[in-house]
């Protein structure tokens, strides 16, 4: 550390930083799309309220798993400029940061929409920080698997804080974020592995081997598929959801394909493995652009 | 500290105090809205 960063008060960008917001843009579209989907019409500044609410929590959440995580951030490449392993930010002022944020996002969550999404809002900041990042990262494989979950929130938080209630339809699009979640970070956790297994993250293709991930990819992409599609002929959703469900998760089910089938070789430039990965992200906003565009030609 | 640290020191809180200001000032502003929208809700 240098004399700089010792002295130098952080500066707001770290604090931003902290709330990784990349991550953010994914969480707040999909819990617009649950907010659309949802038969009740919300007021705009409520609604908008809701959405910025859920995108405060999603930088909770961020923020306090890279307080846990300052130490393993320093070991891997991919994660070592952030704030905390880079020194520019001292880890009491992260905690602080984001237990003061994630209050904040369920107390306003709670007094402008609802009790119940205020719940579920506090409960997805809660399961990331303790069941995914706290217990389940450090100690097992299947931990994207579980802590996918978490992730998977905001669409049940849109819906519910909406209408006050949840039904098949959130249900459904919390099913497919949870089950795209492991042929998406394993997809990345492949062209990463060195990174993980330096770092000591059991992820699976560092604790199981390559082929054992690549057939779990292949095996996670059909739940996700019926997940994906079946708002359609449950009649939850139109035509229009329907043909681009087909579509992307058929293009989704076949890359995943290419990679379940796969045989690297010693110097493998991974790029079917890089494809799908940076498939998979646009295809979640494929997805729920879809739920979009059909509730509002409906 | 040096006069040149000290004013980057300074430099930075002012910047940290001015994002600060913007956020509080939206803060309030959205506290309204929601008054606004929540009044009329409840008269509509």
């Amino acid at each position: 550390m240098t004399t700089d960063t010792m002295t130098l008060p952080a500066d707001w960008r770290d604090f931003l930083a902290l709330t990784k917001p990349r991550v953010m843009t994914l969480v707040v579209f999909t819990a617009l799309a649950g907010m659309i989907a949802a038969p009740v019409p919300m007021h705009p500044v409520i609604g908008f309220t809701a959405i910025l609410c859920i995108a405060l929590a999603a930088g909770a959440a961020g923020a306090l798993n890279q307080w846990y995580e300052a130490d393993l951030d320093a070991k891997m490449k991919r994660t070592a400029k952030r704030p905390l392993p880079a020194g520019r930010l001292d880890r009491q002022s992260a905690l602080h940061f984001g237990v003061g944020l994630g209050t904040f996002s369920v107390l306003l969550m709670g007094l402008t929409t609802n009790v119940l999404a205020a719940a579920i809002l506090a409960a997805s900041i809660l399961f990331y920080v303790f069941v995914y990042t706290i217990w389940l990262k450090p100690r097992t494989p299947q931990n994207i698997v579980i802590g996918g979950a978490a992730g998977a929130f905001p669409p049940l938080i849109g819906w519910a804080a909406a209408t006050g209630d949840v039904a098949t339809l959130p249900v459904l699009l919390f099913a497919l974020i949870f089950l795209w979640t492991p042929p998406h970070f394993w997809a990345l956790a492949l062209f990463v592995k060195t990174d993980y297994a330096a770092a000591g993250v059991p992820m699976l293709p560092v604790v199981a081997g390559e082929r054992v991930t690549r057939t779990q990819i292949g095996l996670y992409t059909i739940p996700m598929a019926i997940a994906a599609i079946a708002p359609w002929p449950l009649g939850l959703t139109g035509a229009i959801y329907g043909a681009v469900a087909v579509i992307a998760t058929g293009w989704f089910a076949l890359l995943a394909l290419r990679v379940a089938t796969r045989r690297t070789a010693e110097s493998d430039t991974m790029r079917p493995e890089k494809r799908l990965f940076a498939y998979s992200i646009v295809y979640l906003f494929v997805m729920f652009g879809a739920v979009v565009v059909d509730r509002w030609l409906a | 500290m040096t006069p040149d640290e000290e004013e980057r020191r300074l430099a930075v809180q002012r910047r940290n105090a001015r994002v600060m200001a913007w956020l509080l000032g939206g803060f309030a502003i959205l506290m309204f809205a929601v008054s606004i929208a929540k009044i009329g809700m409840r008269h509509s």
